[in-house]
């Protein structure tokens, strides 16, 4: 697959199948600018917020720390540092609830705040094209920065990936609805956002980059558009207004009309996508030494009275942000992190904010209403037709219940993107995507319980492989053993030695001969009986 | 304080099943109006007794299945199902016809193979099948457009008919169904049938009076009515356009084809197109969900199938119309459309 160079620099859009037109209800929370939370008391950090493995912790409980000091230590691998969101002291570290679908717990960083907010940065790199590639991709990663998108993916990892890179793309498509954090960033802070892509074309070694942004930010795009004149090497995408074109898939469809391959990256095809909010993190820790300790947070939905977005310090909990929101429960309130057509619901208000957390929303009843009873498919096929990714959710969803993982593969179900059309647009109700992912995380656990079986049979055959190997050189050595000492023995009479057959023959002739004694005195006993 | 868990996606497009069912039937009613207007009020009669049928005949197997029965009225598919069904039978059929169709069609069809969605065949066909076959005098005992009807008919009359056989004057229908000369008239469809085969030239056919200017008295507004809820269906985005446009296509090129080669021996392209169930059967019939392919690839080649089986029959087979058997036979290959229409998947070769 190559690239439309030419189409794609003249400005050329491409469709993607499906997608959905659901009420966006942006207006709600981009009416105001970027207001900073006041700051919380205190502060729980998971160790692990980006995908990749957890760095190691480097305080103890007591230790006083500084706002902007890293709490843990990036490991060789994929890890990222977490740092102190404000100054204060470690009052524990212990397994504690996350930002997680299923409400798992994961090891976590309490910081009492000491309110003084003392903030270290580490020295700026204005003139970052004299410092090395190297050298910018570890400030990119002590910074902590993983992509503020949704999939928290490192970013320095991302980038470091040697290949030829045609385009970066950065995604300020923002489709899901409710949300407005990115686009209020894009109307603050679009001279910073293009600071970042240009240190991220730098490091790419690359000279152009797409940013690409809905139609519906109309702010957002001015801003772009006034700027962008001095930077030839951005430009500007505008994309129509359809849910989910800020899917990096989607996105990358739209913008080049190339499908990332099943299984691949976005750089088998000579692409990187990065989240606008993401180059502005680099911007700032590149430029300002800033590591990521905050980000902008959309707090909506009718029941908090003040929703907008805030510059949210990472571990405030839930709580604390809605709290100063004016949030008023209602009965069976639900709180959705992230938004609602791929936010996750939370069971209680002690998860903390976390890198990926884009959104907070707390609708009420009326607004998005708790979903009605699964009926019957009547196979109308609407979701086929909204897929963005061609896949039949109809026979998946069927396939599913059935628990047919060979006809689940064969319908390519690890290729959906969980987006959430079909369910949206299901006549019956049906929850589709908590189908799929039931089934997807059934497909992993019977691969990874076959790789234990797997590795399991391995072990017991290589087991009973050296014990019957133990036997025989067990054989063998006591094979080997008598025949030296046989040999020796032989050797040894050769010599003139006292042959032990010898002293064998004669204990055997004593024996006899000690026998016969005893013989005779019993006869001669008997006798004298006798002659009694 | 905890808070209440639920799957993503967390908003809904708020089109229900019960919605898009209302739709269909809603979308019913021009064609059904002037159904009403040609053959009279029986229509209605028909459609309550179906509807009843229906209702009570889901009722009793829901409760059979220990399912809850609000749950299967709630979607509204037996509503549909009954009034196809109705509409699709003679206006002054038998009481007891509609009825055996409609309980065969929920039954059977339907319940029996595991309810809304698991069917294999379109219900209201296959019932209607099932009356074709065992009742072919009375599901092909259509009256007279009211307009060349000799006697008149009230509502009274309608209700005596239907359930005693007899008007209220004690005129059978065979009676009612006699023009002005005193011969029983078919339908259209089904006199155009008999003279061709009867080797009468179509111009000689052509001359009764049951044919009109286009596909017969009556049948072309009944047919373009059912048009116009046909079309209404795909600019809601209830149907899509991909089975009665194939249907269509599949119907009239082929006729048309035949009818350029033998002018004067087959029916024309327009009569095809405007008589018979021609519309209902592409814009109500065949894009039932339940039974219809669901790719939009699989859709098309779906609707041809029954296009040109319909023409097929119609032209060389034994019975007057042939929607219904048309329809039947593609729901059979249904499970091979699907499996060889799939769409390519997302990063799997295909192109933008």
């Amino acid at each position: 697959m190559t690239i439309a160079i030419k189409e794609i620099d003249s400005g050329q859009l491409w469709n993607f199948p499906g997608g959905i037109h659901p009420p966006e209800r942006k207006q709600l929370s981009n009416q105001g600018s970027i207001t900073p939370l006041p700051l919380a008391q205190t502060f729980t950090i998971p160790i692990k917020q980006h995908s990749g493995a957890a760095g190691d912790i480097i305080v103890a409980v007591g230790d006083r720390v500084l706002g902007g000091q890293p709490l843990t230590h990036a490991g060789l691998n994929n890890g990222l540092p977490v740092h102190a969101p404000t100054s204060g002291t470690i009052t524990a570290i212990a397994a504690g609830r996350i930002a997680h679908p299923s409400g798992l717990a994961d090891t976590v960083i309490t910081l009492t705040a000491d309110g003084e907010d003392t903030l270290v940065t580490m020295p700026p790199l204005l003139d970052y094209r004299e410092h090395g590639r190297s050298e910018l991709l570890e400030r990119i990663k002590q910074a902590g920065i993983a992509g503020l998108g949704g999939a928290g993916f490192p970013t320095a990892q991302k980038l470091a990936l040697q290949r030829p890179i045609e385009y970066i793309i950065i995604n300020g498509v923002e489709c899901e609805p409710y949300i407005t954090a990115d686009d209020c960033l894009m109307r603050e802070h679009a001279q910073t956002i293009i600071d970042g892509i240009e240190i991220l074309l730098h490091l790419a070694g690359c000279d152009k980059a797409l940013l690409a942004i809905e139609a519906n930010k109309p702010e957002a795009i001015a801003q772009f558009e006034q700027l962008l004149p001095q930077h030839p090497q951005i430009a500007l995408r505008v994309v129509p207004v359809k849910y989910p074109s800020g899917g990096e898939k989607q996105l990358i469809q739209l913008l080049t009309g190339q499908q990332v391959p099943s299984r691949g990256l976005p750089l088998d095809l000579g692409l990187v996508v990065q989240n606008v909010g993401t180059a502005y993190a680099v911007a700032r820790a590149v430029l300002a030494g800033e590591p990521l300790i905050q980000r902008v947070v959309t707090v909506t939905g009718e029941q908090v009275s003040q929703p907008g977005n805030y510059w949210v310090r990472l571990g405030t909990s839930v709580a604390d942000l809605l709290a100063h929101c004016g949030f008023q429960p209602t009965p069976t309130q639900r709180v959705i992190m992230g938004g609602p057509m791929m936010g996750f619901t939370l069971p209680d208000l002690a998860v903390p904010v976390v890198k990926i957390t884009n959104c907070i929303l707390v609708p009420s009843h009326a607004e998005l209403p708790p979903a009605g009873p699964e009926m019957n498919c009547i196979r109308c096929g609407a979701c086929a037709d909204v897929c963005p990714a061609q896949l039949l959710p109809q026979q998946l969803q069927w396939l599913a219940k059935a628990k047919d993982y060979d006809g689940l593969e064969q319908h390519h179900l690890f290729d959906c993107i969980e987006c959430g059309a079909c369910a949206y647009v299901c006549p019956s109700e049906i929850p589709l995507v908590h189908y799929y992912r039931k089934a997807k995380a059934e497909v992993r656990q019977l691969a990874r319980e076959k790789v234990k079986s797997e590795i399991a049979r391995e072990r017991f055959e290589a087991r009973q492989e050296r014990l019957e190997r133990e036997k025989q050189e067990r054989l063998e050595r006591h094979r080997l053993a008598a025949e030296a000492r046989k040999r020796a023995q032989a050797e040894a009479v050769a010599k003139g030695a006292d042959d032990p057959q010898d002293a064998i023959q004669a204990a055997i002739a004593r024996a006899k001969a000690r026998k016969a004694a005893q013989a005779a005195a019993a006869a001669k006993q008997s006798d004298d009986e006798s002659n009694v | 304080m905890t808070f209440k868990l639920a799957a993503s996606p967390h908003t809904h497009s708020r089109r229900t099943t019960q919605q898009v069912m209302r739709w269909v039937y809603l979308a019913l009613l021009p064609g059904v109006l002037l159904q009403t207007y040609f053959f009279g009020v029986g229509v209605y009669v028909q459609i309550l007794l179906a509807l009843a049928t229906a209702w009570l005949a889901e009722a009793a197997v829901m409760r059979l299945r220990n399912r809850p029965i609000a749950h299967a009225w709630q979607d509204h598919t037996a509503i549909v199902t009954a009034v196809l069904l109705a509409i699709a039978i003679p206006a002054l059929a038998p009481w007891w016809v509609i009825v055996i169709g409609t309980l065969f069609a929920i039954v059977v069809v339907k319940h029996v193979y595991g309810g809304v969605g698991q069917n294999l065949f379109n219900p209201a066909m296959a019932g209607y099948v099932l009356l074709l076959i065992s009742f072919p005098v009375q599901l092909t005992s259509w009256p007279l457009p009211s307009e060349l009807a000799q006697l008149p008919l009230t509502f009274g009359d309608t209700l005596h008919i239907i359930f005693t056989g007899f008007t209220q004057a004690g005129h059978n229908l065979e009676q009612l169904r006699m023009g002005v000369d005193g011969i029983t008239m078919a339908t259209p469809l089904d006199s155009l049938r008999q003279d061709l085969g009867q080797a009468m030239t179509l111009t000689e056919s052509l001359t009764k009076p049951i044919f009109g200017s286009l596909g017969g008295i009556g049948w072309a507004w009944v047919n373009l009515g059912f048009l116009v809820g046909g079309l209404i269906l795909i600019k809601q985005r209830i149907i899509s356009w991909h089975i009665p446009g194939g249907m269509l296509l599949g119907l009239l090129i082929p006729a048309a084809i035949y009818w350029l080669f033998h002018p004067d021996q087959a029916i024309p392209p327009l009569m095809h197109a405007l008589s018979g169930a021609t519309m209902l059967g592409a814009f109500f019939i065949a894009t039932d969900p339940v039974t219809a392919a669901t790719s939009n690839k699989g859709r098309l080649i779906f609707g041809l199938l029954i296009g040109v089986l319909v023409f097929v029959i119609r032209t060389w087979g034994g019975y007057p119309d042939a929607v219904a058997f048309a329809v039947l036979l593609a729901n059979m290959t249904v499970p091979v459309l699907d499996k060889y229409t799939q769409p390519t998947v997302y990063g799997h070769g295909g192109r933008s």
